[in-house]
């Protein structure tokens, strides 16, 4: 296991976790959300080949209502 | 009044709407319908891990063949936080326009003049439509102008306050002096208010929590439209100046008196 922070919260996820199973682990939609890894944006195409270093920061973000 | 054109696109509405608030994704949408509104803003945030992405995502709300999304940089305390969520939601939705946004005061929610001069250069330079939502302050809306942000955004009253063109006097400053078009943006509360933006020439108008907060919000939009519609109207109509003295509607002459008052 390594640990990384997601949205600012702690989490241990197996070695060689890519970015497109970690979104299925909280099931979260890929199209839905935009990832930003170690503070670069990753493109969808790459969720699936990219696996999280230890001590990756990761954002998964998405569009909400605003003014 | 001439169409209203920013960074080359027109917009048939002078009515923006802010999906924030809205009790339903659907709700916000018949609001837009109503107002017939062309460019709403839209936020970006973490997904709550515990929730996970939402069923019922707010953009696939929107259609973007009728209306251009906008996102803001809403949350941003500083530049470089704010030239961040522009630059992921370019990435995310492929959004090149942005509601530039920088409120490092929680309490008032106060744009911060220097920040957001300093991200709007950055930006310009990364290619995006900048909107830079400013204090009504005409020096601030010139430099930015020069930078090259597309319009200027001043607030009429604190975000969500819903007191109205407190501002007055210095957006007045503003469009006079503005090559770009200025959008009253921030604390109109009601249809009149939107009205009298207009009247005293903004380009367009704003709002978010009077319409997405009223107890029929739907409604609340066609009021907004509705008041834009009617002060567009009489602008096209020409009114008249104001004068410090009476002006007489009636007649000055024939008084039943006068005839008794006639001297021989």
């Amino acid at each position: 296991m390594i640990d990384i922070i997601v949205n600012g919260e702690n989490r241990q996820v197996d070695e060689g976790q890519t970015v497109a199973g970690l979104l299925e682990d909280l099931r979260i939609v890929p199209e839905r959300v935009v990832v930003e890894l170690n503070g670069t944006i990753l493109k969808r195409a790459c969720f699936p080949d990219t696996a999280l270093p230890a001590e990756a920061r990761v954002e998964i973000i998405q569009f909400v209502g605003g003014g | 009044m001439n169409k209203l054109v920013i960074a080359g696109r027109e917009f048939n509405s002078r009515l923006f709407i802010g999906t924030g608030k809205f009790g339903a994704n659907s709700v916000m949408r018949q609001a837009a319908e109503a107002a017939h509104c062309e460019l709403v803003t839209v936020a970006l945030r973490r997904v709550d891990l515990r929730r996970g992405a939402p069923e019922d995502p707010l953009i696939s709300h929107l259609d973007p063949e009728k209306v251009l999304i906008v996102p803001n940089t809403s949350g941003a305390r500083n530049a470089e936080e704010a030239i961040r969520i522009a630059r992921i939601a370019r990435a995310g939705g492929g959004f090149d326009w942005v509601k530039l946004e920088v409120t490092p005061d929680h309490n008032h929610l106060l744009p911060d003049p220097i920040e957001t001069l300093k991200a709007a250069e950055t930006l310009v330079k990364d290619g995006f439509n900048v909107l830079p939502y400013i204090n009504a302050d005409p020096v601030l809306a010139r430099r930015l102008e020069e930078v090259g942000t597309v319009a200027v955004m001043p607030l009429g009253a604190p975000i969500g306050t819903n007191r109205g063109l407190r501002m007055r006097d210095m957006i007045e400053i503003i469009i006079e002096q503005a090559r770009v078009p200025v959008v009253v943006d921030a604390g109109l509360g009601m249809p009149s208010h939107a009205a009298e933006a207009i009247e005293m020439g903004a380009d367009a108008v704003l709002v978010n929590t009077a319409i997405a907060t009223a107890a029929d919000p739907v409604r609340m939009a066609s009021a907004f439209a509705l008041a834009v519609q009617a002060a567009e109207l009489a602008c096209d109509a020409g009114a008249r100046e104001e004068s410090r003295t009476a002006q007489a509607s009636s007649p000055l002459t024939g008084f039943l008196w006068e005839e008794g008052e006639a001297e021989g």
